[in-house]
């Protein structure tokens, strides 16, 4: 295809236009006499295009995208499985997306009972008591699981209870959030193996402990074999254990974060429940909770009634609104869609098949790339970038020459533990003819680092943009079509 | 091996001063630009603002990273390098040669207090 | 063990155990404690085939009504153009992920980078970033910004001419983070302007909020906002409904400092609440303070005009231990809605939806009026496309009769109060058929 170049604003011509509505028959001009002094000076200049102008040119930009329907996605920690269609289907059906939130209850039944049957689907594959839907992603889930950790503790008249811990391996959105929330962070230090040291921990848990937050397998892939005896401690200290659902995957129809001791958790559905990520969002983070915990959830709830009937409804007990209204439902309707399609019997593969998965990639590569800890991993792993280090080929160079060959590539960079983090996740939707091929690529690469690592540093070479001037968009940021306009013309200026 | 000038005191979260009467102007170090790389931005404070010794008064920004300024010194901002607002790489031309801000100091003996030139070098070598 | 997201079939399972070097995939668990493993049955129904499960949705939507609105509440049923449904559905948009190989994710950034530049036209601001969850957590962060841009200083005012929904909001993220929030008092339906330079006299204030129009539809006039409120070295944060600012007086204009609101006047669908968006726009001093993620435009190796994300190093993943924001996803399909709307409206389109939602809501109003059983809440106040009156009527009943004819009626507010709304979708005739059931 031709490279396709133009911003929406560039297609635009005075006077065109992209819509109909129909006339304008009230007769009062009312409009026209509100004041003046509240009304816009400069029009915004908005762009004036036709429908087929519209149609081709974001049909255009969907070209150079890459998503999971064009090809395999390893990108670790991201879950990224396959999207099915049935679920996008479903959840357009007009009777859900054209009510509004503030319908009278009796109007609505349908999507109460669909929120309240996600809620308890999901307490139960959790084993928790208890969820809120209303958190819009992973993230505002983190955020509202720790207001539900620090209500508690000042419920308990707990003032002290301000520290968080939070593992130096943990994705670096915990320690954010917990600063959002207003706790304190301190860091429990990892083994080489990248599971929590637990003699590192032992000494941190004094009274003014609010609760450690960690995710299980950790970011390494690895399970947490002393979760028992952590959460014994942190239980024993006063402190609550909060779960990162961000790997929950391979958790699926083997281990239930409620049966490790977790008090807490979120879960992405734009993960685990195969639910879009929309190119960054809407996702969907639900908070699970115990028993004990359950009255700190966040404004507005969905109760069943005795007679069978869905009310919402808001307690006193309650951390406040987080949100709106209830959360992105559009992407609880998919979400719900996914967990009926699997059904309680084909649920039970999905953590077993993910880990496969990752373990058949992880033992065919271990031969080019450096795998720092041996032993088997659950939903991804990490390789230290290449074996061979005399290329001086790194793990950037790699993770872009895999653009050229028609694959998303891996987390990379991430975790921090090593210098050369290359995370790869291969979830269970994918075949074992696409494995093969991405390992056959990943040698490939790894043949071409040594043979012409010139070629591997310089790529990607047939992406349809290549390396980027990261550093001139972030000296000189140029955010609008307005700073172009100002650019181009500083540009002819000179 | 980043450039040290002996001359001037330094502060372990990689500052430098120089003192000229009650003046004193800060900058970061050499080896602080070269671990930070490509500079695109320096938040400074503004003239008549109070900085306070071991507390924040501005950051720099390079594309991947982002750290905090503290400052050595206590006292009133009296001027800042504005310069650094269209030309931020200058502190990786020459860190020491482009100062962020000068104050004028509550206390001049707090300098004292302050790593030298040997010392400074002893941090950036761990 | 395959089903048709599954594709592995016995020998697929077999090779790979081979290549392992395991018998079992239990082996693959065998470092979990066995005392955790799950051996009970899932208390979820049984799998479901697509006829199946496309009936059961059925179904359930039958339980919910689809209603003709004549409310908003910051929920507005506007029209969208059939096109933008229909591009939403390029799955190359919806299935990739948050553009971090830009090679590949020109798409995505390109729209994200369309997105920005339109809310700021909307807004008159000069950046946008590339979406916050909803209206309301923008809210929260367009606080958060403001004290941290406003050095030592803790305190945020609030007009109680905000929704009520958001004000919630902003109050739990300000009571656990420990940012005082200081709700300003209304007089007749506005913002008490002279509460706010009250509370300027006790210190300690990093911003205000104000909306536009406010919670009962009222068009505020905030000259001498900004003045008084820089005049202290505070900022001005307008909350706008991004669909009306393309007639009504930006935050920009008002002098405002941030604008925020929620973006589902863009045309989005009711869908219960969401997905919408939530959107943050700046002036340049405090582009460095935004949270979120925000798209710049640059140049590839060989020249090529191309987009990134940039300012990177303001997000929390790098900054960790400073964090007034942990917003990593945000909307980002929703702002390609938004996108695609408003150029299909364009610069006209935007024009006539204001235009035909007030002279619609305004015939609505004058017709309530002429029933003799509706009082204007606040007589005189400029209004776009909602406003409140006051009734004698039961306007619980009155909205029982309205829903079993198929209408949603106006919010009920309380002691009598009740707020209507009217978007371009609404006719003529289905206004004089509200009016006949209520007057029945």
């Amino acid at each position: 295809m031709k490279y396709y170049d133009k911003l929406i604003f560039e297609l635009s011509r005075p006077g065109r236009k992209g819509y109909e509505l129909p006339n304008n028959n009230f007769g009062n001009d009312a409009f026209s006499k509100l004041p003046s002094d509240l009304m816009r000076e400069v029009p915004a200049e908005l762009p004036e295009v036709s429908e087929l102008d519209v149609v081709r040119h974001y049909t255009n930009l969907s070209m150079k995208n890459f998503g999971v329907d064009t090809g395999f996605y390893p990108l670790g920690s991201c879950t990224m499985k396959y999207n099915p269609k049935i679920n996008e289907e479903v959840a357009q059906i007009p009777e859900f997306t054209a009510i509004h939130p503030l319908q009278d209850e009796k109007s609505v039944q349908g999507a109460l009972e669909l929120y309240y049957n996600l809620q308890k689907a999901l307490a139960n594959i959790a084993g928790l008591y208890e969820f809120t839907l209303n958190p819009y992603a992973g993230a505002h889930g983190e955020l509202t699981g720790l207001m539900v950790m620090k209500s508690y503790h000042l419920a308990n008249g707990d003032t002290k209870r301000t520290k968080v811990i939070v593992p130096n391996s943990a994705h670096g959105t915990n320690p954010a959030s917990a600063m959002v929330a207003g706790l304190e962070v301190v860091e429990v230090k990892s083994k080489p193996n990248g599971s929590i040291d637990v003699e590192d921990l032992r000494p941190l848990l004094d009274d003014t402990v609010a609760g450690i937050m960690m995710t299980n397998p950790n970011t390494l892939g690895m399970f947490e074999t002393e979760i028992m005896e952590i959460a014994k401690l942190v239980h024993e200290a006063g402190g609550l254990l909060y779960y990162d659902g961000a790997n929950l995957n391979p958790l699926l129809g083997k281990v239930r974060p409620g049966d490790m001791g977790f008090d807490i958790m979120h879960i992405n559905l734009h993960k685990t429940f195969s639910t879009p990520h929309g190119g960054g969002g809407p996702g969907s983070g639900p908070v699970g909770v115990t028993e004990r915990l359950a009255k700190f959830l966040p404004n507005p709830k969905v109760k069943k009634n005795e007679d069978g009937t869905f009310s919402i409804v808001t307690s006193d007990d309650s951390l406040g609104s987080i949100s709106t209204f209830l959360g992105n439902f559009g992407v609880m309707m998919r979400a719900y869609a996914y967990i009926l399609t699997l059904g309680k019997e084909n649920i039970r593969n999905v953590g077993p098949l993910a880990t496969l998965n990752a373990n058949y990639i992880k033992e065919s590569l271990k031969d080019d790339y450096l795998l720092p800890i041996e032993g088997v991993c659950k939903h991804e792993f990490v390789f230290d970038g290449l074996k061979d280090k005399s290329t001086h080929v790194t793990t950037l160079n790699v993770a872009k020459r895999l653009l050229d060959y028609g694959f998303h590539a891996p987390t990379i960079y991430f975790p921090l533990l090593f210098h050369e983090s290359m995370m790869i996740e291969p979830t269970e939707t994918e075949s074992l003819e696409t494995l093969n091929e991405f390992i056959d690529v990943m040698h490939k690469v790894a043949a071409e680092a040594r043979e012409t690592p010139e070629k591997v540093i310089e790529a990607p070479l047939t992406t349809l943009v290549r390396k980027l001037d990261e550093t001139g968009a972030a000296k000189n940021p140029v955010l609008t079509y307005r700073h172009l306009q100002a650019e181009n013309a500083k540009g002819a200026a000179e | 091996m980043s450039k040290i000038i002996e001359t001037l005191r330094y502060a372990d979260s990689h500052e430098w001063v120089k003192l000229e009467g009650d003046i004193a102007t800060v900058g970061i170090t050499d080896y602080a630009q070269h671990a930070l790389g490509s500079i695109v931005y320096v938040d400074m404070p503004e003239v008549g603002d109070e900085v306070t010794a071991g507390e924040e008064f501005g950051a720099v920004e390079s594309v991947k990273a982002a750290s905090d300024l503290i400052s050595p010194v206590s006292g009133e901002v009296v001027e800042i390098n504005e310069a650094l607002e269209d030309s931020p790489e200058l502190v990786n031309e020459d860190a020491f040669e482009n100062w962020i801000m000068k104050v004028k100091v509550n206390d001049p003996a707090e300098i004292e207090g302050l790593l030298d030139a040997a010392a400074y070098a002893k941090i950036c070598e761990e | 063990m395959s089903n048709k997201y599954m594709p592995h079939t016995e020998e697929d399972i077999r090779v790979m155990l081979d290549k392992i070097g395991v018998n079992t995939i239990d082996d693959l668990y065998s470092d979990v404690p066995q005392e955790v493993i799950y051996k009970e049955e899932y208390d979820i129904p049984s799998a479901m085939s697509e006829i199946e499960l496309r009936r059961h949705f059925e179904e359930l939507g039958k339980k919910n009504q689809r209603l003709t609105v004549f409310a908003g509440g910051g929920v507005y049923d506007h029209y969208s153009p059939s096109t933008v449904a229909h591009l939403l559905q390029r799955s190359e948009f919806y299935t990739a992920y948050t553009p971090y190989q830009p090679e590949i994710s020109q798409g995505t950034l390109q729209y994200i980078f369309e997105y920005q530049s339109i809310i700021s036209e909307l807004t008159g601001m000069e950046a946008t970033n590339a979406s916050m969850y909803d209206g309301a957590t923008a809210t929260a962060e367009a606080m958060f910004m403001m004290v941290a841009s406003a050095k030592k200083k803790n305190r945020v005012l609030l007009s109680a001419t905000i929704a009520d929904r958001v004000i919630n909001v902003v109050k739990t993220y300000g009571k656990f983070h420990g940012v005082e929030v200081t709700v300003i008092p209304e007089k007749d339906g506005i913002t008490d302007f002279d509460a706010v330079k009250e509370e300027l006299t006790k210190g300690d204030v990093a911003g205000l909020i104000v909306p536009t129009p406010n919670k009962y539809g009222i068009i505020e006039d905030f000259s001498g906002y900004a003045e008084t409120l820089h005049a202290v070295k505070a900022y001005l944060c307008v909350n706008a409904d991004p669909s009306t600012l393309a007639v009504l007086r930006t935050p920009a204009e008002w002098g405002a400092d941030v604008a925020c609101g929620d973006g589902q006047s863009l045309g989005m669908p009711l869908n219960f609440g969401g997905p919408y968006l939530g959107y943050i726009s700046c002036a340049k001093g405090m582009l460095r303070k935004m949270p979120g993620r925000v798209v710049g435009a640059t140049k590839d190796a060989d020249g090529k005009r191309s987009f990134v994300l940039t300012l990177q190093a303001r997000e929390q993943h790098i900054r960790r231990e400073k964090a007034t924001s942990n917003i990593c996803s945000n909307q980002s399909l929703m702002a390609l809605y938004a996108t695609i709307y408003v150029a299909l409206m364009g610069k006209q389109g935007m024009r006539e939806v204001n235009i035909k939602s007030c002279d619609g809501a305004h015939y609505l109003y004058d017709a309530l009026l002429a029933t003799g059983k509706f009082q204007p809440l606040f007589p005189g106040k400029p209004f776009l496309k909602e406003f409140v009156m006051t009734t004698d009527l039961d306007i619980k009943a009155l909205n029982e009769r309205l829903l079993e004819n198929g209408i949603m009626g106006g919010l009920d507010l309380g002691d009598g109060k009740i707020s209507f709304a009217v978007t371009e979708k609404r006719t003529k005739e289905e206004i004089d058929n509200l009016i006949s059931l209520i007057l029945a």
